[in-house]
């Protein structure tokens, strides 16, 4: 047995759900992690990622040393460089000086808007908070975003037009206390396991109805009342039926519609020609299950619904979102507990980095940047002469590489973001990458995007320093420092703030808008200090347990559900919505829809779990396809094949499963060597500029099994 | 508020709430009452039957974890008959399975003066440890057989279903169906099973190695067939206990 250990509490800095982790450490290593069996997140319970997933901090292949290309890179002709003989070691001061001269230069010459960021939702409050300043403050752009807008953009934009507040509006263990709740686009026991978890109790052990609206057969069917095996981009059809239904058959809470909602009568008339039967045609779900599923929700005392990003990730996201709004509008199934409209959010912090302000059209606390109020309140802040901050909206994580040009976006800083793996139509985005002028990877490893860099700044791991996250369900939690950096690595507060004084020396600021922080605390109190949501929260009130946000004062003891009493808005808004197909539909020539996503055991861009042990333990991508397909293209399981769109084409083995819909085929997204985005088509959302990752049309090929990229790779597991 | 019921305790008049356990009621008036198998997040089954108490008037011992409490109990959590019966259980564990890395077994076996050499001569259980997955090795020459570990894998926690007993009397074992590898069972490797074993039976295979010396930075190189070397097991490193009190406080310091 091990003696001479030590325990540091933290937060699991994989998903959203926001586990507290025990890491027990000795000299410096982490050779186990548990978590407290009182928690009010997890109760003790981890998944894979949490509980093992953790190895990467310690890889070999981690960057330790500041580094700089010993080529220097021109727009047009940049080049990955993966290995480290291509790139040489430098001091910090080295890095950061020729950071800030670059970009200054390009600053100087071209203006704010030549550069952009990505801030990152893996990183903690305090960091994100300090990025976002960093390039409102000294460089005057909005051009600030991060994943979020490839992930659940289509919500929050629906969300904020239809009751004003995007976050999740109650708390994801609460769904033990609905009696019916509806699960779609989420494939939950996966991507949010805890959750998954306290789903299966409130079936199991609580008698909820569980609803499964997905073109997947997840394994939460084995568990559902109904299961709608919908088509993919048929969301709106599907659920303006359910709605349709709910009228028809007077299952609406007239009370709550008269008195919390706006615009019903142009809306109900919107539902006419939304029958069961018409989404049946559409959606090929049998409209009795859709009659089925509406009676059962709106019938509930308690109705709730989940959704992941099989309801944003589309060229009509924000319509989709829309579409489950209005369900929980109709039936007043918002504003109590065991109710509510939840988006499962997926990163560690992705609802801090929103909070934060890491969004080109908000700073912290969703204070809209073309509002002269709000850009007074935060010049005053950061001390910043009137009419200082730019008043224009700045350009969305899509928009950014879509215009890197002359003229356009110059130079891009990329915090702990990998879009070579994570934006659709991957040939595209590395056209674009290669554009750029100048490039600032700020990361633990050279993945695909920190490749084309010009300078890499090391950062700290989530063990390496102290912070908060903010989880889906809007608990800011603690993250503790639990062992000593590796090498020379810097905390990303430690790096900003260096690098912020560099430059505001460069560009001959007058004012500094103050970048002497002695550490996480006090930057996250500067940011509470203006930021209503966070008034009440301070590091040591979350010392044990964290608050849900709102919380405006000290005294207040965080919201665990939101609008009980009124919407952010006042009244919710209905939208009366319009079907709109998925951009590319199957034709002759690639007539199966490709439907993407994410895996238990591995982490998006795969930067983390892809340098752990986890990949062992799940070593290689699979296309799932239905038998019936299969058969009709001469498929075996285990079988190599070639998977093309119209704008890529990659190899991997196939998985013949009926967990997948004929006509529909799944391929997750972590892997290099067969990355699904290659395939995904680059069209947008019109509000809210999310791609349409989860559909687009492919073919399929038997190829010879030496095509495949590691064939000795091979995949053995037995799980769902 | 539930209905409160009052009962005795070691002589002492307790007061709680229906529905709680014998377990629950002597912990809350402080007596002590060791378990084994019981977890406070897992169901509980009686399956170790070390919290067994005497109720008077009953003709068995009954265990504390899931009998609950009835007005005007009179509960003993020591009587000699109890003393007697969790020491033997404690002797045939000792007899038979490795509890060296189980140190709360290990402090009742002095507690209760388990004597080793009472079922000496029994067949050891020693299993090959099972190495067949990255995430954590299996020894089951450790196990207690105390189930923690397949109710979280069922519905306790992650509902995964992909454990469970098999044999009878001594041939009981924990396995997967079909004795299949863990990476090929319905296994999701959350390693909620690791986090509630109360023996070295489930570890996590960094820290096996750690144990075994090897260095961290040589764990991080190690490719998975070297890591997959078995270790030797090694020699049971506690003493076997004696029953005196003056050497059961030796024991402690």
């Amino acid at each position: 047995m091990i003696s001479d250990s030590r325990k540091v509490t933290t937060t699991c800095p994989y998903c959203g759900v926001g586990c507290g982790l025990d890491l027990h450490i000795k000299n410096d290593y982490i050779y186990r992690v548990t978590s407290d069996y009182d928690n009010v997140v997890n109760q003790g319970n981890l998944c894979v990622k949490g509980r093992f997933g953790y190895d990467y901090i310690y890889s070999e292949r981690r960057v330790t040393v500041p580094l700089i290309r010993k080529t220097t890179q021109k727009a047009g002709q940049r080049r990955q460089a993966f290995d480290i003989s291509e790139w040489r070691e430098s001091s910090w001061d080295e890095a950061l000086d020729y950071t800030a001269d670059r970009l200054a230069e390009i600053y100087d010459r071209d203006g704010s808007d030549a550069l952009a960021v990505y801030c990152c939702a893996k990183a903690s409050n305090e960091d994100n908070y300090l990025l976002q300043k960093l390039f409102r403050a000294v460089f005057r752009t909005n051009n600030v975003d991060h994943c979020t807008r490839l992930c659940h953009a289509g919500s929050v934009v629906a969300l904020q037009m239809a009751i004003g507040s995007a976050a999740m509006s109650n708390t994801a263990s609460e769904v033990v206390e609905s009696d019916c709740f509806i699960v779609t686009g989420s494939n939950t026991p996966e991507n949010h396991p805890i959750i998954g978890l306290q789903m299966k109790d409130a079936v199991y052990k609580h008698g909820s109805k569980l609803i499964v609206i997905d073109p997947r057969k997840l394994e939460l069917c084995e568990y559902a009342e109904l299961w709608l095996p919908l088509k993919p981009g048929t969301n709106v059809p599907v659920f303006s039926a359910m709605a349709h239904v709910i009228v028809d058959e007077n299952l609406c809470d007239t009370k709550f519609v008269s008195e919390r909602t706006t615009g019903f009568d142009e809306f109900r008339k919107s539902l006419q020609k939304f029958t069961p039967e018409y989404a049946e045609t559409i959606s090929g779900v049998d409209r009795q299950l859709i009659v089925e599923a509406a009676r059962l929700y709106a019938r509930a005392e308690r109705g709730a619904i989940y959704w992941g990003m099989g309801i944003s990730q589309l060229a009509h996201g924000t319509a989709s979102a829309l579409g489950l709004v209005h369900l929980a509008l109709l039936t007043g199934h918002v504003g109590r507990r065991g109710t509510g409209l939840n988006p499962l959010r997926g990163q560690n912090n992705v609802q801090g980095a929103s909070d934060m302000g890491c969004m080109p059209y908000h700073y912290p606390g969703y204070m809209e940047v073309n509002n002269p109020d709000n850009a007074a309140i935060w010049e005053k802040a950061w001390n910043i002469q009137p009419e200082g901050l730019s008043r224009d909206k700045g350009l969305t994580t899509t928009e950014i590489l879509g215009n890197v040009r002359p003229g356009g976006v110059r130079a891009l800083y990329i915090m702990g973001e990998n879009p070579m793996m994570t934006e659709p139509n991957l040939n595209a985005t590395r056209h674009h990458m290669e554009g750029l002028e100048f490039l600032v990877a700020q990361d633990l490893f050279i993945n695909e995007s920190g490749a084309y860099a010009d300078v890499f700044l090391p950062a700290t791991s989530w063990a390496e320093k102290d912070g908060t996250f903010t989880n889906t369900d809007r608990r800011v939690q603690r993250v503790r420092k639990a062992i000593e950096p590796r090498g020379q690595v810097r905390s990303d507060w430690e790096i900003i703030s260096d690098l912020a004084q560099r430059l505001e020396h460069r560009l001959e600021r007058e004012k500094s808008a103050y970048w002497d922080y002695s550490g996480p605390e006090e930057i996250f109190g500067e940011m509470c200090s203006i930021v209503p949501e966070y008034a009440g929260v301070t590091y040591e009130r979350i010392d044990k347990v964290g608050l849900q946000t709102p919380v405006p004062d000290e005294e207040h003891p965080g919201t665990p559900y939101l609008f009980e009493a009124e919407f952010p808005a006042g009244k919710a808004q209905f939208f009366p919505l319009e079907y709109v197909p998925v951009v590319e539909k199957p034709d002759d020539e690639y007539p199966f829809i490709l439907t993407t996503g994410r895996l238990l055991e591995h982490w998006h861009g795969g930067t983390m779990t892809r340098n752990s042990q986890l990949g062992e333990l799940y070593p290689e991508a699979r296309v799932e396809v239905h038998p019936i397909d299969a058969n009709r293209n001469g498929l075996d399981d285990g079988g190599a094949v070639q998977v093309s769109s119209r704008r890529g084409e990659i190899i991997l083995r196939a998985r013949v499963t009926e967990k997948t819909n004929p006509g529909v085929v799944f391929i997750p997204m972590h892997f290099v060597e067969a990355a699904a985005n290659l395939l995904t088509i680059d069209a947008l959302d019109p509000q809210a500029k999310i791609p349409e990752f989860k559909a687009c049309a492919v073919k399929m090929q038997r190829v010879n099994e030496e095509l495949l990229p590691n064939p000795s790779a091979r995949l053995e597991r037995g799980r769902w | 508020m539930s209905e409160i019921i009052k009962l005795y305790i070691d002589g002492r008049k307790v007061e709680a709430e229906a529905g709680s356990t014998l377990l629950e009621a002597a912990r809350s008036c402080g007596a002590e009452v060791p378990t084994i198998c019981y977890h406070e997040h897992c169901s509980s089954y009686g399956l170790c039957r070390l919290c067994v108490v005497e109720v008077e008037g009953q003709r068995t011992l009954a265990p504390a974890c899931v009998v609950e409490i009835e007005e005007g109990m009179d509960v003993k959590t020591q009587s000699d008959r109890v003393v007697r019966s969790r020491r033997t259980i404690l002797e045939m564990l000792d007899s038979a399975v490795d509890l060296s890395e189980a140190p709360e077994i290990v402090e009742q076996l002095a507690v209760y003066g388990a004597d080793r050499e009472r079922f000496s001569g029994g067949t050891e259980r020693t299993p090959e440890i099972i190495d067949d997955n990255p995430m954590f090795i299996r020894d089951y020459s450790q196990c207690v057989l105390c189930w923690r570990c397949v109710q979280v894998c069922a519905e306790d926690a992650q509902y995964a279903f992909a454990i469970n007993f098999s044999g009878r009397g001594y041939e009981t074992s924990i396995t997967t169906s079909y004795e299949k590898s863990l990476t090929e069972s319905s296994c999701v490797f959350c390693g909620q099973c690791v986090g509630v074993c109360p023996t070295g039976a489930l570890k996590p295979k960094r820290e096996w190695l750690l144990e075994a010396g090897t260095e961290p930075s040589e764990i991080m190189r190690m490719t998975r067939s070297e890591r997959r070397k078995k270790r030797r097991r090694q020699e049971r490193p506690y003493q076997v206990v004696s029953s005196t009190q003056e050497e059961r406080d030796d024991d402690k310091r």
